[in-house]
């Protein structure tokens, strides 16, 4: 089944952006991934396709100032599929690789012209210093 | 299921002897089956269509894709909007901040036209259409939103004899590199999939789309390419530039044929064309 113009739209979009952005739908699940996120993630989205949520989510440990692991109900990402808002958060991602970066995150809803909650975009940033 | 082409021309009418082969009038298709009819668009293509009696409750259906004007214009001179006897349904794009009758009241009020919606003396019922489902007599209806500018619905118009697509105004090919391949990313692909015949934009030569790009239109190249994905089992050109005469469209279909190859049948559409699925 097609996926619904928005969703279209913001992959159109991401895919002409120099900015790290991951596309999801209402479950989590990966649907696209621009190239520099690929970057980020390690993987190349003409490799992996789309990647479920127990898979992507996988793929980094976030942590806060402390090196604490950060729980996923303080992740923008994840707040904004629970709460269909936007959110935003600096923390840190560390990769399989055993990489850490300070990394921020802009997230927000996808939510169609109808009112209907599709999905949800959210980009990474690499903060300047505040 | 009857099928017949009323206007085919993109954007603005035209009436020049150039354009006389092809037509004019812009959108406007009929589908007839059953006693039902549907009326596809209410471009300028509108005022050919036969208000007579013979269909059941005098009812026509007008499943708008959008509204922008070359796809309402004929619709202020439809008889059976004037007719008490006639039940007029209009099924349209939704919108979250105004209602289609506020919408369309835009057109149906002076200083753009005398008459109001409100004088309009026909039993009138307006549908707000979505990404939707829904069923006229013996006609089952879906609709979705598709790639151009401002709520648009392309339809699937399927009927125990056939399927027809129809998405007059389209550019699915907006981005970085065109058309996705991928059927899933691809603008409408659900209505068009494996359709018995795909009406779509193709309003311009794949150089001219190249300074168009984001206008909401299609070239000619990728309305084959698009129906390839789709695996439609004919497609008709429509959308015609206003500015193309009918030689120069020629010109381009014959270009279109000896540079690309595809197992379906394809066309232009023109004007008067009737076509039985």
């Amino acid at each position: 089944m097609a996926y619904a113009i928005e969703l279209i739209l913001n992959r159109q979009i991401a895919d002409c952006l120099a900015i790290p952005v991951f596309i999801t739908d209402t479950e989590g699940n990966l649907l696209f991934y621009n190239e520099p996120a690929e970057e980020i993630l390690g993987k190349r989205y003409e490799d992996t396709g789309e990647m479920a949520v127990d898979e992507w989510s996988t793929v980094f440990k976030n942590k806060d100032e402390n090196g604490e692991v950060l729980p996923p109900a303080e992740l923008p990402l994840v707040k904004t599929l629970t709460n269909q808002q936007p959110y935003h958060k600096t923390f840190w991602i560390e990769s399989l690789q055993g990489r850490a970066e300070r990394i921020s995150v802009t997230s927000y809803p996808i939510i169609g012209r109808s009112g209907k909650f599709l999905g949800a975009v959210a980009i990474f940033w690499r903060p300047t210093e505040e | 299921m009857n099928i017949t082409i009323h206007g085919v021309r993109g954007s603005i009418p035209t009436t020049t002897l150039e354009t006389k082969k092809y037509g004019g009038n812009t959108s406007c298709v009929e589908v007839e089956a059953d006693g039902w009819r549907l009326v596809l668009d209410a471009g300028s293509g509108m005022q050919h269509i036969h208000a007579g009696n013979g269909f059941r409750n005098n009812r026509v259906d007008i499943l708008l894709t959008h509204l922008h004007i070359d796809h309402i214009q004929g619709l202020g001179f439809f008889k059976p909007l004037f007719n008490p006897e006639s039940e007029i349904h209009i099924w349209g794009p939704a919108s979250k901040t105004q209602s289609l009758r506020a919408r369309l009241g835009r057109y149906f009020s002076p200083p753009l036209f005398p008459v109001y919606f409100r004088n309009l003396t026909c039993k009138l019922v307006l549908h707000e259409v979505d990404d939707s489902s829904f069923a006229i007599g013996p006609f089952h209806i879906e609709s979705c939103h598709i790639m151009h500018p401002g709520p648009t619905l392309g339809f699937r118009v399927r009927h125990q004899r056939g399927t027809l697509a129809y998405l007059p105004d389209h550019e699915p090919a907006l981005g970085r590199d065109g058309l996705l391949h991928d059927v899933k990313w691809l603008s409408g692909s659900d209505l068009a999939k494996e359709a018995d015949l795909l009406l779509h934009d193709a309003q311009y030569t794949p150089e001219e789309y190249k300074d168009r790009v984001g206008w909401g239109h299609s070239s000619l190249t990728d309305a084959l390419e698009y129906a390839a994905l789709t695996g439609v089992k004919k497609l008709l050109l429509t959308h015609h530039d206003p500015l193309r005469s009918d030689e120069e469209l020629e010109k381009a279909f014959r270009h279109l044929q000896e540079t690309t190859s595809y197992q379906f049948p394809y066309a232009l559409a023109y004007e008067g064309l009737a076509i039985q699925l």
